[in-house]
C-alpha cells in the first residue's frame, strides 16, 4: 500500500533525467518487440480461423498476414458438424461447479486459519500452501486409478472433485491474505453485540472482502477452464470432454490437420477467458501477485 | 407427572443452550468444522492419491487390476531405460533454459513496463494475455506456427531473403527442444513479467533519487537497490515457475508428443505414455514419484525464500 502511494506521489519521478531519443531505443523499441512477440500468436490464430482452406494452403499469392474473403466456414464446420457445442457446455459446467465448491470451502478454511486461529491454524495454513506445490502431473495416475475405482471414470463428476485439489489450497492461499487485512476490532464489536461466529463470516467478513472472492472465483475459473491432464485422463466419450481436450483429440484426425476448424475451436476456447479477463483485469493482476507476495 | 416434565424441559434446553454456547466459544471445535469441507476434500483427492501413487510405484498395477507388491521392481527396471534417462534430461535441460529464459525477459519486461509509457494500464493488460489463455489452446497456434510447410516463420525469413528451403520446426530432435521451449518461455514470461513488476513498485523512488544524486550510474541503482530490494519475491516467483517447467505436459503433449524419437519428452509426458495409454499404471507412478525430490528441492527452495522476506521487510509472523 504505502509502495503505491510513494509511486503515485512521485509519478513521473526521475524521468525529466532521460531524453526522449534515449527512451525510444530503451523502452518504446524492446517493448514493442515484445508486445509484438506475445501477441502475434493470437493474431495468427484469429485471421488463420477465418480465412477459406484454398487461401489457407498458399502462401506464394498475397500476404498471408491478412485475410482476403473472410469465411465463417470453419465455424460453422466446429458448431454443426463437431462435438464443439458440448465441449463448451461441459467446460463451463465443469468449471462453475468446481470454483463455487472451492469457493465455498476456502472462505470456511481461510476463516478458520486466519481468524480463529485454532490450535494448530499456523501448520494447516503451511499444508495449504504446500498443497498447491503438489503438481497434478504427480497426481493424475493415482486419480486415475481412483476414478475408475469409484466408477466416476468418463462422468463430469470427476473434473467437478479433482479441480478443487489445486483450486482449493489456491483460492484459501489467497483469501487468507483478504481476511488479515480486515480489522480484528470490527469481528470484536460484533462479538460483543453477540454476533456468532457464522453471523460475523456471513454479515461482516464476506461483504468486506468481496474483492479477495471475485479474484479467487475468477481465478479459480480461469484455472478449471484451462485444466487439461486431468480431463484427458478422466474422460473417454466425445459428449463428456471438455473444450481443450476435444480440441486436441477430436480434431486431429490421422495425419491430416483440419487447421481452419483447430484454429477456429482455439479461439472460440480462449474467447470467454479472455472476456472475463477484460472485466476483471485488476482483480487478475492482484490476485495473481497477492498469491506469489502473500 | 406435568410437574416432572415441567421440571424437566427447560433443563434440557438450558444444557443445549450451554452447550451450544461452549460449541461456539470454543475456537478450536470451531475451526475444526470450519475446516472440514477443505480438509476433507484435500485429503480424499490429494493427500491419499499422493500416498497411493508412492504406493502403486512398488506394485504392477494396470489400468484393469490393483496388482501385486512387486517391491523396487519398477525403479530397477526404470533405473536400467535409457528413455527414462533421456526424459530426465530432457526435463532438467527444458527446466533450466526456459526458467533462465523466462527470468531474464520477464525481468525485463518487468522493467519496461515500470517506465513511465503511454497506455501503461492497457499495456499492462495484454500482457498477460498468454498466461490467461488455455496453455493446449495456444500450444495448438504455435502447433500451426511451427508447420513444415505452411509456417509463417518460414514465410517471413524467406521474404527476407535469409533462407531458401523450409525449416522444419518440429521434425529434428535440436529443433524440437528448441521450439518446444520457446513456447513454453512465451508463455512464462507475462507471469515472470507481472509478478516482478508488483515487486518493484514497492520499491520506494526516493531510494533512486538518492542514489542519483549520489552519482550512481543506471547499472549501480539496478545492481544495488532494484536486485536486493527485488530479490525475495524472485526467489518466489522463480520456485512456482521452476515448479511448473518441471512438470509440464500440455505443451509437450500437443507440439511434439514426446517426438522426435523421445528427444522432447518430459518426466510427465513419459508416465502419462506408460500409464495410460500403454495401461502400466504402477510404472507411470514410479516414474512420476521419481520427480519428487527434485520437486521437495524447489519447494525448501521456496520456503527459505518467504523466510527470508519475512525477516527483510520485518512484518508481524
Amino acid at each position: 500500500m504505502i509502495g503505491r502511494k510513494a509511486k503515485a506521489a512521485d509519478d513521473g519521478g526521475m524521468d525529466y533525467l532521460t531524453s526522449l531519443p534515449r527512451k525510444v531505443v530503451t523502452v518504446y523499441i524492446p517493448l514493442a518487440i515484445f508486445l509484438f512477440v506475445l501477441l502475434f500468436p493470437f493474431y495468427w490464430m484469429a485471421v488463420t480461423s477465418f480465412k477459406s482452406n484454398a487461401e489457407l494452403y498458399d502462401l506464394k499469392s498475397g500476404n498471408p498476414l491478412w485475410v482476403v474473403k473472410p469465411t465463417l466456414q470453419h465455424f460453422k464446420h466446429l458448431l454443426f458438424q463437431t462435438s464443439y457445442p458440448d465441449w463448451m457446455w461441459n467446460t463451463i459446467l465443469i468449471s462453475t461447479v468446481a470454483t463455487f465448491l472451492s469457493l465455498a470451502a476456502s472462505v470456511a478454511a481461510a476463516y478458520a486459519i486466519e481468524r480463529l486461529r485454532f490450535r494448530g491454524a499456523q501448520p494447516t495454513g503451511l499444508a495449504i500452501f504446500l498443497a498447491y506445490l503438489v503438481p497434478p502431473s504427480i497426481l493424475f495416475i493415482p486419480l486415475a486409478a481412483m476414478v475408475l475405482k469409484l466408477g466416476l471414470f468418463d462422468t463430469r463428476a470427476a473434473l467437478m472433485l479433482s479441480y478443487p485439489t489445486f483450486l482449493i489450497p489456491f483460492c484459501t492461499w489467497l483469501l487468507m491474505g483478504y481476511f488479515k487485512s480486515i480489522p480484528f476490532e470490527l469481528e470484536e464489536c460484533a462479538l460483543i453485540d453477540g454476533a456468532s461466529r457464522f453471523q460475523i463470516l456471513v454479515r461482516i467478513i464476506l461483504p468486506l472482502s468481496v474483492p479477495g472472492l471475485i479474484s479467487a472465483g475468477i481465478f479459480a475459473f480461469t484455472l478449471s477452464w484451462n485444466e487439461f491432464i486431468y480431463a484427458l485422463t478422466f474422460i473417454s466419450s466425445s459428449e463428456n470432454k471438455t473444450v481443450p481436450v476435444g480440441v486436441i483429440t477430436e480434431l486431429v484426425e490421422g495425419d491430416v490437420y483440419h487447421w481452419g476448424p483447430l484454429m477456429a475451436g482455439a479461439l472460440l476456447g480462449s474467447l470467454p477467458v479472455a472476456i472475463l479477463y477484460s472485466f476483471f483485469v485488476e482483480h487478475y493482476v492482484s490476485s495473481m501477485t497477492g498469491a506469489v507476495k502473500e | 407427572m406435568t410437574v416432572a416434565a415441567h421440571g424437566y424441559a427447560p433443563a434440557a434446553s438450558d444444557r443445549w443452550r450451554r452447550l451450544a454456547l461452549a460449541f461456539s466459544d470454543s475456537r478450536n471445535l470451531l475451526g475444526l468444522v470450519f475446516m472440514l469441507p477443505a480438509a476433507a476434500l484435500l485429503i480424499v483427492f490429494l493427500a491419499y492419491p499422493l500416498g497411493l501413487g508412492l504406493w502403486l510405484g512398488f506394485t504392477d498395477a494396470n489400468l484393469g487390476s490393483t496388482g501385486r507388491f512387486t517391491g523396487i521392481a519398477n525403479y530397477l527396471s526404470l533405473a536400467g531405460d535409457p528413455v527414462y534417462w533421456l526424459s530426465v534430461s530432457n526435463t532438467i535441460l527444458y527446466t533450466v533454459i526456459a526458467s533462465a529464459a523466462k527470468f531474464f525477459l520477464g525481468l525485463w519486461l518487468a522493467l519496461l513496463l515500470n517506465q513511465n509509457v503511454p497506455f501503461k494500464a492497457f499495456v499492462r493488460a495484454i500482457v498477460l494475455l498468454p498466461w490467461i489463455v488455455p496453455t493446449v489452446l495456444s500450444a495448438i497456434a504455435f502447433w500451426w506456427i511451427y508447420d513444415t510447410q505452411f509456417s509463417v516463420i518460414t514465410w517471413a525469413l524467406k521474404g527476407l531473403g535469409l533462407i531458401d528451403g523450409s525449416i522444419d520446426f518440429l521434425g529434428n530432435g535440436t529443433n524440437a527442444r528448441i521450439s518446444v521451449i520457446v513456447a513454453n518461455v512465451w508463455r512464462g514470461i507475462p507471469f515472470v513479467a507481472i509478478s516482478l513488476l508488483a515487486g518493484l513498485q514497492t520499491i520506494p523512488g526516493s531510494l533512486y533519487e538518492a542514489a542519483t544524486l549520489d552519482g550512481a550510474s543506471s547499472y549501480q541503482r539496478f545492481r544495488y537497490i532494484t536486485l536486493p530490494m527485488l530479490t525475495p519475491i524472485i526467489a518466489v516467483v522463480m520456485t512456482f515457475s521452476v515448479l511448473f517447467t518441471f512438470t509440464d505436459f500440455q505443451l509437450i503433449y500437443v507440439l511434439t508428443r514426446g517426438g522426435p524419437v523421445n528427444t522432447t519428452h518430459l518426466m510427465a509426458t513419459l508416465a502419462f505414455q506408460r500409464a495410460i495409454p500403454g495401461g502400466r499404471l504402477g510404472e507411470g507412478a514410479a516414474l512420476a514419484s521419481s520427480m519428487i525430490p527434485f520437486l521437495v528441492a524447489a519447494v525448501m527452495f521456496s520456503y527459505y525464500g518467504l523466510q527470508r522476506r519475512k525477516w527483510q521487510q520485518g512484518t508481524r509472523d
